[in-house]
């Protein structure tokens, strides 16, 4: 195992996310805020607890989730599609270093990011209102597990996109109205009862109700469950990562 | 001595149907410096790009320091260093930083001195703290040099080093070829300079339509090939070649103050004194005269015609 490239990528990825902080850091956790004020206070205080919980409160989980699965991909996607644009990956090509290093590397530094304002978006909502977190090997779970996934997808998005218009175009178009229709800022139970049905094929609502979950014990679909769908997101994901390097798509020649 | 490099019955071809390599076989020996030659389109960086890692063979075998290079490609490519073509490189980067990036890429253990070093010698390490897009059009070369450099490579692969650089750069990197063949680096360059093969090359393959037509050693192409040129320098102009002296092909030149007679270096008569006495006898005097070898781009020209 050549860890030393591990090392030298993931430290080289971080810094980008130095040189980049108002981008990579401050901005999703002033967009989050600004989610938090308008649906949490302004909105929220006309709508009565969900499931016990104030809905301010409600929210936290589903906007940490939301984040995180975006910057994720957004950074796991921009990290390898970057030095695919100006050439750069010519020199991780020819090191000898192997594709699963390649992938712990990106993915694990994009990963690392996402948690990061996640955990930043946490600890600033617990100012905004009371949080409790009732299963905390739980919630590092599915925090982890999540990031980790939607990194992995973002890093195949990054390999796949040839443009900048396809690099925007999954996050944007699939995985944002999935967020936002898995139940960031409601429980299923709200819905219509044939769109709780209907809701029921979006992976995404397992992850957020899982995550829920670890801090109210309230959630939409089984914990279980929960944990199988987020497992084969994952698996999914990584036999893509598989094919690709195997294959050399988009890489090489 | 084993070769450091061999390359056996190479093949690429490329998803559309594109054979770019066609068997190809090469040995490189350790400490030298090899030149590949070869137009535009003919092959030379797929070549390379297939030794680095960058291109999947569709057959044939590649062995480094006796590594396959791809069952062992760890231990293969930790022996090769790449400087690309093209000038790919990230403009946030910083100078310092990406050349220790390269060097913890292929598993070594940090060395500021070693890096310093290295950037010193490439007159970069006022730039250090810079970032790349703040660099020239031949600093960037110098920078990828350095990265190449960075791991203490035993290969050196230099594609296409001085395409399109100034003639003070151009010299630059000849002396940094020099100075890494010193040391004991190997170095494979590509060029459609001849000029430049001719300045550093031990031995100089040439590649056309994706097959290595020839592998010669320098001296002993320059010799075997050489055509070499007689000038004359004519004491009074002639309007035409004299008949008697029809038989040499001599060609006026400069208005009809030079006569020129090529000849074969490695024929068993060049008809110089033949030619001497003919010219004699029609009376044709010269002030001076002088030989020139053909250049090694006179040699490629017309393998390539042959090919």
């Amino acid at each position: 195992m050549n860890l030393g490239a591990v090392q030298a990528i993931y430290i080289s990825e971080m810094a980008r996310t130095k040189r980049t902080l108002m981008q990579s850091v401050i901005s999703p956790v002033i967009s989050t805020v600004l989610y938090f004020v308008v649906f949490g206070a302004a909105i929220g205080s006309r709508i009565s607890e969900v499931d016990g919980v104030s809905y301010g409160a409600f929210i936290v989980p589903g906007l940490i989730m939301l984040s995180l699965m975006t910057q994720s991909l957004s950074n796991a996607s921009f990290g390898i599609y970057f030095p695919r644009f100006t050439g750069t990956i010519f020199e991780v090509l020819s090191a000898p270093v192997s594709y699963l290093e390649i992938t712990i590397a990106y993915v694990g530094a994009a990963a690392t990011k996402s948690i990061i304002v996640g955990l930043i978006i946490l600890i600033t909502a617990n100012f905004f209102v009371d949080i409790q977190i009732q299963h905390p090997i739980w919630m590092a779970t599915f925090f982890i597990l999540t990031a980790v996934t939607f990194a992995l997808l973002g890093f195949i998005i990054g390999i796949w996109a040839d443009n900048f218009e396809k690099l925007q175009f999954v996050p944007l178009l699939i995985v944002t109205p999935l967020a936002f229709l898995g139940g960031s800022f409601y429980s299923i139970n709200m819905l219509p009862e044939i769109w709780q049905k209907v809701t029921l094929v979006n992976p995404v609502v397992y992850l957020i109700s899982g995550f829920r979950w670890s801090f109210y014990g309230q959630a939409d679909v089984s914990l279980w469950l929960s944990l199988v769908a987020t497992m084969l997101f994952l698996f999914v994901s990584l036999a893509i990562v598989h094919w690709i390097f195997k294959t050399g798509y988009r890489l090489k020649a | 001595m084993a070769p450091i490099l061999t390359v056996r019955d190479l093949e690429k071809t490329y998803e559309g149907g594109f054979q770019a390599l066609k068997s190809v076989s090469l040995d490189i020996r350790e400490g030298e410096v090899f030149a590949l030659l070869g137009p535009n389109g003919a092959g030379k960086t797929t070549l390379i790009s297939t030794i680095c890692g960058l291109v999947r063979p569709t057959s044939g075998s590649i062995t480094v320091g006796g590594h396959d290079a791809i069952a062992d490609f760890r231990a293969a490519r930790s022996l090769i260093g790449l400087v690309p073509q093209e000038m790919p490189t990230a403009p946030f980067e910083i100078v310092g930083d990406t050349v220790a990036f390269s060097r913890g890429l292929f598993g070594m253990p940090p060395d500021r001195a070693f890096v310093e070093r290295i950037l010193k010698d490439l007159t970069l390490w006022d730039k250090r703290k810079n970032p790349i897009m703040a660099l020239s059009g031949g600093m960037k070369r110098r920078l990828l040099v350095a990265k190449a450099l960075a791991h203490e490579p035993k290969v050196l692969f230099l594609d296409e080093p001085t395409a399109g650089v100034d003639v003070e750069l151009r010299h630059d990197m000849w002396r940094i070829v020099t100075e890494l063949k010193e040391k004991g680096v190997t170095i494979i360059l590509t060029t459609h300079y001849i000029e430049e093969a001719e300045e550093m090359a031990d031995r100089v393959g040439v590649i056309n339509k994706g097959e290595i037509i020839l592998v010669e050693e320098k001296a002993e192409l320059m010799r075997k090939l050489g055509r070499k040129l007689l000038t004359l320098n004519l004491s009074e102009p002639l309007n035409a070649v004299p008949e008697s002296l029809a038989r040499h092909n001599l060609q006026l030149a400069d208005a009809g103050c030079k006569l020129i007679y090529t000849y074969d270096t490695h024929a068993e008569r060049t008809g110089i004194t033949a030619l001497l006495k003919d010219l004699a006898e029609a009376g044709v005097r010269f002030q001076d005269l002088q030989t020139d070898q053909s250049s090694l781009e006179d040699i490629f020209v017309d393998l390539l015609k042959k090919g």
